[in-house]
């Protein structure tokens, strides 16, 4: 009788985690690692210029009381390719952007600019990913809402695509308070 | 084919990112010190490769984890302690980082679990052996 009412247990426990996996397996895979540095502030760096066009970028500038849009992107990558004419977008609606070119050749860099504009105030070159481990980066495209005292405020993994702009606009709106 | 299309793009992104710039100084170089190479490779091998996944950094040919080889190794070189590196990567990744369990609010079931079903065995064995004698 006893021996009866444990298996029903045991097949009850079975077919919940059965349900478990079902429910988890129907779930779409998450696989970006998103940064614990959103809510902190940016440690201190300095980045050399990536291209003659733009000049480099430092904390400094983003300490400057004004927020701005830090985009972490490189011309070998192709989703920045594809997210060119929403930066061109969110560059029209007044955002102020600043860019970090990961482990780029300046010459690349002037042909990508060539190709797909540059809507960048400054671009620092970020030969070693150094500012990628500083800031919890771990890829390309990302862009980051930095308020004006250098704290991030928000992280985007992934290109920007048409239907991100409004969101990015509010929360750059969000970070001058 | 939504889905498709997805899937064609995850499959495709790590494909297509490839940079041209020459590894980080330290990224295939091992510290000249026996010993210190020793302590970067200990930490090397238990920390995630955030671009290949499923890889630790000492596998890896991913150019960002070829970057972080060379920070840590600069870093070892300069008297820092592995667990003080891997802290500090853990600040700016998260937990995922790390391929080293931690005992931490969401993980303390995975290490109590196994004690109690151990337990539970222990109970139910000398339950029947006592039944049987």
């Amino acid at each position: 009788m006893s021996g009866v009412r444990w298996s029903l247990w045991v097949l009850a426990a079975f077919a919940a985690l059965l349900g478990l996996f079902a429910l988890q397996l129907s779930r779409p895979k998450d696989d970006t690692v998103p940064s614990t540095m959103v809510g902190k502030t940016i440690p201190a760096f300095d980045l050399p210029a990536a291209t003659a066009q733009n000049p480099g970028l430092s904390s400094a500038d983003l300490t400057n009381g004004q927020p701005h849009l830090l985009n972490v992107f490189a011309s070998w990558c192709v989703p920045c390719a594809a997210e060119a004419p929403q930066l061109a977008e969110l560059q029209r609606e007044g955002a102020p952007l600043v860019g970090v070119a990961v482990r780029d050749q300046a010459d690349d860099l002037a042909a990508f600019y060539q190709q797909y504009g540059d809507p960048f105030s400054r671009v620092g070159a970020d030969k070693v990913s150094q500012l990628q481990f500083l800031i919890g980066s771990s890829g390309v495209p990302e862009i980051y809402v930095v308020d004006g005292h250098g704290v991030i405020r928000h992280q985007h993994i992934g290109m920007v695509r048409p239907e991100d702009i409004p969101d990015l606009l509010s929360r750059l709106k969000g970070a001058r308070g | 084919m939504r889905w498709f299309v997805a899937l064609v793009l995850a499959v495709a992104a790590p494909a297509i990112a490839q940079d041209t710039m020459p590894p980080a100084p330290y990224a295939y170089q091992q510290l000249a010190n026996p010993q210190l190479e020793a302590k970067a490779e200990g930490l090397m091998g238990t920390l995630r490769c955030l671009t290949c996944q499923g890889q630790s950094i000492a596998d890896s040919d991913a150019s960002m984890a070829g970057d972080m080889r060379s920070e840590i190794r600069q870093r070892i070189a300069a008297g820092e302690s592995p667990e003080h590196i891997r802290q500090w990567l853990i600040g700016r990744y998260g937990e995922y980082i790390s391929y080293k369990p931690q005992v931490t609010r969401t993980t303390w079931p995975l290490f109590v679990v196994p004690v109690l079903l151990l337990l539970l065995a222990v109970l139910i064995a000398a339950r029947r052996l006592r039944r049987r004698a």
